[in-house]
């Protein structure tokens, strides 16, 4: 073991880059799985698709990140149409059909995954630009730009889901149908499309997600299995909905994840993380930020 | 009635002699119809996925070449392939239904140590043989007789002795040993550090990371703090390509006299293309690289490129294929010249001649693995971004060790390395 007090300074500053990064791949999950109760297992799968069509968007010459933002608006539709096709087939059938919405998801993800492979092969891709592979020298640390990127994006990302979902009249409603759905239908809203416009946000959310994928490391097709464990470990850490819990918690991860690699063992680092999520739970069951 | 009798017995006789024949004696294939199937899981997607496509490629490669000549004891020759994922846990599975559903006549291994490990007790217990598939010592503990590994190494001395000297020649005295939590990379980091051990070459850094682990900004910082002089990575394709990127964001010291290995993946046309010259000054192993003479490999290889192209698989295919295509022409040879499919008779064969390939010969050991290691250790120099055909080029990557393929000395320290040409 290696000790020293610039060492574990460094290990904390990339633990805030990695864990921001960790927020910024869970937080539409947040709002799918936290707030709205839907077993979206599918979440990785389709932000390893926006990691796809950022490599197509980008070799028309855009940055990864704009490309990201591009695609929102499609994932946006998409995710409108995922949820439409689940709650026909599944949640408006009752509890115990929701439950089997689980296999729905688990099918997309697979679907997904293959149609990836046919489509790509099973080679990694990557993207290129400026702020990826080199870093930022202040003295002797040097901090990855695309560790910078990816933290800034999720800064960014909580902001405006926070303020969304606190500000607007459809945020409030969203967060309300969470609360209580019956109430809200006696309000004579409609708690389906409330449900349908949150699900779209989730899903548009994955594809700036997916970008940051595959800006911070190269994807391939099976890759949203090595996100599945961590991304519902964040939502449920946070406590299931709350936003700025969400970066709260991706940020205890990847603190605990990078002291862990850095100077302890790297072969215990997940299982701190995870032993951290009981522990939490223990005290919390609600999660950190819990309704 | 009298004759009808014994018709009845002579013909119930021969049926028992049949039957008894079957399961008694070896299986002679001459006059038995139907093609002859050869079983396999292969990783199709998943971590090994890239390579496990191309190597499957050049078996089929094989199999239409050999079906194109008659095929083997004038049967066609079919290739059941299953994809495992590189998931261990579905490779026993995968074996079984192939041996008891498929009824396939010969057995190749999964690319890889970590999906063949599970197989190995099965192929064990029921005697069958096995050509190995690219993997590292899996045999070492089993001590399975009818094994034969395709990969051109033997031991882990084989693999990291190469870079071991190179770094000795330099002056470099400490080691820093980074390596996957899988059966692969810790067979070989435990005999890196014998060797090490033996060498007088201290370790100052030793960590096994989880083979889920996001970025490795971390570890190379931790790595960086400990200030070796050699830094050991043992590390599979996609954990190599996030090494590579944060040792080029973080760096890990101007001390270090040689970086690399044993990394898997930095053999892939994909990732060299897209690594380009963050390659730079890497020192790894490889089985064959541009400029190495075995008869036939050149015209396989030209082949091999235009069925990855249709095929969406590795371009150049240096790493695996040809390999894979030995496989198919080994198993060609035993079967041709014993006349049987018999497993013993046809590891006996495998084990006491040497094998003609596009690889050029192979001669077994007693543990079915390379009496005659082949690995080489190349340095990547001058590598462009964004430009695949410089890899064919000899000079992209320099072999430094052994001597009997040495095309140049290897350059250090390694920040030296990475911008020499």
């Amino acid at each position: 073991m290696i000790f020293s007090f610039d060492l574990l300074f460094e290990a904390v500053l990339f633990g805030v880059l990695l864990g921001c990064f960790y927020a910024a791949v869970s937080i539409g999950l947040s709002v799918s799985f936290g707030l709205l109760d839907v077993p979206h297992v599918a979440h990785p799968a389709l932000m390893i698709f926006g990691s796809y069509c950022t490599f197509i968007v980008t070799g028309w010459g855009l940055d990864p990140i704009l490309a990201g933002v591009v695609l929102m608006p499609a994932f946006f539709v998409l995710g409108v149409l995922i949820y439409r096709f689940y709650y026909e087939t599944f949640e408006r059938r009752g509890t115990e059909a929701g439950v089997r919405g689980l296999a729905f998801f688990f099918g997309l993800a697979f679907i997904i995954e293959v149609g990836l492979i046919l489509g790509f092969g099973v080679d990694q891709r990557t993207v290129q630009a400026a702020y990826i592979g080199s870093s930022l020298s202040i003295g002797d640390y040097r901090i990855p730009y695309r560790m910078l990127v990816a933290f800034g994006v999720a800064l960014l990302l909580t902001f405006c889901l926070s303020i969304y979902l606190s500000k607007t009249f459809t945020g409030r409603a969203i967060k309300a149908v969470a609360q209580d759905e019956p109430a809200l239908r006696l309000m004579g809203a409609n708690p389906v499309r409330i449900k349908q416009w949150a699900f779209g946000i989730a899903t548009g959310v994955s594809a700036l997600a997916g970008a940051m994928v595959i800006i911070v490391g190269p994807v391939e097709p099976a890759m949203d299995r090595l996100y599945i464990g961590r991304t519902f470990c964040v939502v449920v850490l946070a406590g299931l909905g709350s936003m700025t819990g969400t970066l709260a918690a991706g940020l205890i991860l990847g603190i605990a994840e990078s002291i862990v690699l850095m100077m302890l063992g790297a072969s215990w680092a997940p299982a701190v993380a995870f032993g951290l999520l009981l522990v939490v739970l223990g005290i919390r069951p609600q999660g950190l930020f819990g309704r | 009635m009298k004759d009808s009798r014994r018709k009845v017995l002579k013909a119930g006789a021969a049926l028992a002699a049949t039957a008894a024949a079957s399961t008694t004696f070896p299986r002679f294939a001459i006059g038995q119809s139907g093609p002859i199937k050869i079983g396999m899981s292969m990783p199709q997607t998943g971590s090994l996925g890239a390579g496990g496509q191309a190597a499957l490629l050049a078996l089929r490669m094989w199999v239409e070449d050999v079906n194109k000549r008659g095929g083997l004891l004038k049967r066609q020759v079919e290739l059941i392939a299953y994809d495992d994922q590189t998931n261990p846990a579905n490779v026993p599975g995968i074996y079984t239904k192939l041996l008891d559903v498929d009824k396939v006549d010969l057995l190749i291994a999964p690319y890889g140590t970590v999906p063949t490990a599970p197989v190995m007790p099965l192929v064990k217990q029921r005697g069958l043989l096995l050509m190995g598939n690219f993997s590292f010592q899996v045999n070492a503990k089993v001590q399975h007789d009818m094994w034969f590994n395709n990969a051109p190494w033997n031991d882990a001395s084989s693999w990291s002795d190469g870079f071991f000297k190179a770094g000795q020649g330099a002056g470099a005295k400490t080691v820093a040993v980074l390596a996957a939590d899988n059966d692969f990379a810790q067979n070989l980091a435990n005999g890196a550090r014998t060797l090490a051990q033996k060498a007088g070459i201290k370790s100052v850094y030793d960590q096994n990371y989880p083979p889920a682990t996001t970025d490795f900004s971390s570890l190379i910082r931790g790595i960086r703090a400990a200030k070796p002089e050699m830094v050991f990575v043992m590390s599979y394709p996609n954990d190599s390509v996030a090494i590579i990127r944060a040792v080029n964001e973080i760096g890990v010291g101007p001390q270090v006299q040689i970086f690399g290995g044993g990394m898997v993946g930095l053999q892939f046309t994909p990732i060299m293309t897209s690594l380009g010259s963050l390659l730079n000054g890497v020192l790894n192993y490889n089985s064959y690289v541009p400029g190495m003479k075995y008869p036939g490999i050149e015209d396989f290889l030209a082949r091999y490129t235009k069925r990855a192209q249709e095929a969406k698989v590795d371009p150049l295919g240096f790493y695996l294929p040809p390999f894979n295509y030995a496989i198919g022409q080994m198993l060609e040879q035993a079967v041709g010249a014993t006349r049987s499919l018999d497993h013993k008779t046809l590891a006996s064969y495998l084990r006491q001649n040497e094998m003609k390939t596009v690889v050029g010969p192979i001669k077994y050991g007693k543990d079915g693995e390379w009496a005659n290691a082949r690995v080489v250790q190349a340095q990547f120099r001058g590598v462009a971004d964004k430009d695949m055909e410089q890899f064919r080029k000899s000079e992209r990557q320099v072999v430094v060790y052994p001597d009997a393929y040495k095309t140049g000395s290897v350059i250090t320290p390694f920040e030296k390395a990475r911008t020499a040409k």
